[in-house]
């Protein structure tokens, strides 16, 4: 199974239901996959004039109660940035796929890279909540997908998946779980009457229920800071307060959220930190590293936003120095350096030339000792 | 600046929600009898009640929903 | 307000922000007396709106309703609908919201004639920005942005989005009360893209620098440029500079897109 059609999968069998795209390399794939599929059990597919209007098109479903998701690469992720703004601002689950490419602008629309890392945390404007995932296998796209989908549901905010070409092409066997049997979370819907409902009520932490449109809430959305009644305002105290809850709405249940894997850490006197296709060479690195009989240990974060930082704590807490081989000028590196506050030496091994990093290459960095 | 024949109306009253009135003056303008005037504060009096024939074309042009025109029975 | 539609509005948030004399308030209000003569269950309705002025007229309803990003109404509103046909979902937009950086989705909206009921506020300026041109500004006409007269040539909104597929189009102005009403009811009767242009009136940004100094100044010139379609129909009428067509402009029979949809759920099912 490709990438790209593991995370379809995904997402149909962690509930989505509508999906709204536009075409481009490298994740026309997902759109042409829904396009078959989603008919067969019910659900929507269309094909939008943009991506402004893709991401439009699924907040507005998400209103209704649909879980929805769009997928796309770069130049259509950075048109999607003020609606993704849009969906954080008015807590609306959605799910989007960036598929990596090479930037910026066409840059090189069939190479890999992962240049999006920190324009997934930062695109829009204002100060925003973030959930971003990324996975290194076909099989973990599948799942990663579920998660992103519960993620979005439960925390009432969008979901970015970052992809790449290499993970988006990639063709391997993939376990499939029973579909059944999965853990899906649905966004929390009001119960009592209307007159107590806030659906932007709550304090730092809470997550409010989402009434859909039709069920007889008559909420009102809007982009504008808002009061708990969804009503707009200028009020200086009702607009601290939004703009803390929303993001401490993330924020507070990060440990629950987080995510991160470590290979052979315990003795380890080098660490790889890794994400994404680039995590593939990374490992193959650690065996070859090992087997000549150097101390090499990774960690791979599946949670890219909000920021894994205890992950690095592990390497940073006993000072040895952390590789970062990343397929940018050095996204993820700024963020481990961050943590890491000098009691690691944190080195960036870059590469934009849309070629993979070579496990040779990594192991020739460790083997440096930069 | 709207012909009405005065006959087709039966008499009528206005119910004022003076605190929406923003004093455009559009109702003074297009009331047929020329009875709406604004007064020192800039809202909307009305000057002669009983000439009223309930055309509610004041109604229909307040941008701020702040005149009813409620039909003597 | 007659009494009965004001249960359709979050009386809380009234007052309304709109300036003195400003034409959105009538274009609410007639809109508000449509949806009584329509009289859906009220959790049947969803109301959409983009950003500008006449946007902020959804937040001052009470149904579902969404403020959306600017020009971008139309598809969160294809989103709604799709997703749930059961909703009567209506979509207020500002000439510029529609026209210029909405344009794009405006003219897809009507090519798919899906079933929506879009009420544009046409004013003929950027009103929430400061009076900048739009792309429905008649040329001549002065703007922030246009200091010394527009030049560009304007759009017809209804022909454009008669040309582009919409299945009912229509045109009155905040003069024409009543007609306003009906085409917001017809059009939203109607199973398929309804496209309803509301000329209304900016004193703020417009009126002022165009020679029409009082919202009555405004409302008169809607009434004596407005020349009903009819008329021009029969030949006993024909359009002079400034004039524009009011009533039902067109109308047209074609598949409507989310039930063409659940035709392909049915086919994609064998
Ligand atoms: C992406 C984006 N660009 C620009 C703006 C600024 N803006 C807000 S309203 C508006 C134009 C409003 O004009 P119109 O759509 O005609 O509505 P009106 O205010 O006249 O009712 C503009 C340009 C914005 N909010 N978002
Ligand atoms: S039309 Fe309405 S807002 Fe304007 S002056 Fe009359 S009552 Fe006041
Ligand atoms: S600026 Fe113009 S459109 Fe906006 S509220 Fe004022 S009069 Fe109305």
């Amino acid at each position: 199974m490709q990438g790209n059609e593991a995370c379809a999968q995904g997402a149909v069998d962690a509930g989505v239901r509508f999906f709204a795209g536009y075409p481009i390399t490298p994740s026309t794939e997902i759109a042409e996959w829904m396009a078959r599929r989603m008919p067969t059990l019910g659900g929507k597919f269309i094909q939008m004039e943009d991506e402004i209007a893709s991401i439009a098109a699924i907040i507005g479903a998400s209103l209704t109660g649909a879980k929805s998701m769009t997928a796309t690469s770069g130049p259509g992720f950075s048109l999607m940035q003020e609606n993704i703004g849009y969906a954080c601002m008015t807590e609306v689950p959605c799910l989007i796929v960036n598929v990596q490419r090479g930037g910026p602008s066409t840059g090189r629309p069939t190479a890999p890279a992962q240049g999006d890392v920190m324009q997934a945390r930062w695109g829009t404007h204002g100060d925003h909540p973030v959930i971003a995932l990324c996975p290194w296998s076909v099989q973990e796209t599948y799942s990663l997908t579920v998660k992103a989908v519960n993620l979005a549901e439960k925390f009432r905010t969008p979901v970015i998946l970052l992809m790449d070409e290499i993970i988006a092409h990639l063709r391997e066997d993939v376990k499939m779980p029973d579909p059944r049997k999965l853990i899906l979370e649905e966004r929390p819907r009001p119960e009592g009457g209307r007159e107590s409902y806030r659906p932007f009520g709550g304090s730092a932490g809470q997550i409010p229920p989402m009434a859909d449109f039709g069920m007889g809430y008559q909420c009102n959305f809007t982009g504008l800071v808002h009061n708990e009644v969804g009503n707009p305002s200028n009020d200086p105290g009702v607009t601290d307060r939004l703009i803390r809850r929303l993001t401490g709405k993330v924020e507070s249940h990060r440990k629950k959220i987080i995510h991160w894997e470590e290979t052979l850490m315990e003795d380890a006197e080098i660490a790889i930190f890794s994400y994404g296709c680039s995590a593939r060479s990374a490992a193959s690195a650690l065996k070859a590293a090992r087997s000549k009989g150097m101390k090499v240990g990774m960690i791979r974060p599946t949670t890219l936003w909000p920021f894994p930082e205890e992950a690095v704590e592990a390497a940073a807490s006993r000072e040895i120095p952390i590789l970062v081989p990343e397929m940018n000028l050095g996204q993820m590196a700024l963020e481990v350096q961050r943590v890491a506050a000098g009691r690691s030496k944190v080195h960036l091994l870059s590469r934009v030339d849309g070629e993979l990093f070579t496990p040779a290459e990594i192991l020739s960095a460790l083997k440096g000792g930069f | 600046m709207a012909k009405v024949d005065i006959d087709k109306y039966p008499k009528a009253s206005l119910d004022i929600n003076i605190r929406w009135c923003k004093g455009c003056n559009l109702c003074v303008t297009i009331c047929p009898k020329g009875i709406l005037s604004l007064d020192e504060l800039g809202k909307i009096t009305v000057d002669k009640p009983e000439e009223c024939i309930g055309c509610g074309l004041c109604e229909g042009t307040c941008p701020d929903f702040a005149i009813k025109v409620v039909k003597d029975a | 307000m007659p009494s009965d539609i004001i249960r359709y509005f979050r009386q809380e948030t009234l007052p309304h922000i709109w300036c003195p004399g400003c034409g959105n308030g009538i274009v609410l209000r007639d809109f508000a007396v449509a949806l009584e003569k329509l009289n859906y269950p009220r959790k049947e309705v969803a109301i959409v709106s983009g950003i500008g002025c006449s946007s902020r007229a959804a937040g001052y309803l009470d149904f579902d309703t969404v403020h959306t990003t600017h020009g971008r109404a139309l598809p969160f509103a294809t989103g709604i609908k799709m997703a749930n046909p059961e909703l009567k979902v209506f979509v207020i937009m500002g000439d510029g919201d529609a026209s210029s950086i909405g344009g794009n989705h405006l003219i897809h909206a009507c090519r798919r004639n899906i079933d929506l009921t879009a009420i544009i506020f046409n004013n003929y300026i950027y009103g929430m920005t400061g009076g900048q041109f739009s792309p429905l500004t008649p040329r001549n006409k002065r703007a922030t942005t246009a200091p010394y007269g527009m030049i560009e040539q304007s759009f017809d909104i209804c022909r454009l989005a008669e040309a582009a597929g919409a299945t009912y189009v229509g045109r009155a102005t905040t003069y024409h009360n009543q007609l306003l009403t009906r085409l917001i009811v017809e059009g939203s009767k109607n199973p398929g893209f309804s496209l309803v242009e509301a000329v209304t009136h900016c004193p703020t940004s417009y009126g002022r620098r165009n020679d029409l100094k009082t919202p009555t100044d405004m409302v008169r010139w809607q009434k004596e440029n407005a020349v009903w379609i009819e008329k021009i129909r029969d030949g006993s009428a024909s359009l002079k500079e400034e004039q524009f067509a009011i009533g039902v402009l067109h109308r047209h029979n074609a598949p409507e897109f989310t039930a063409e949809y659940l035709e392909v759920i049915k086919r994609a099912r064998k």
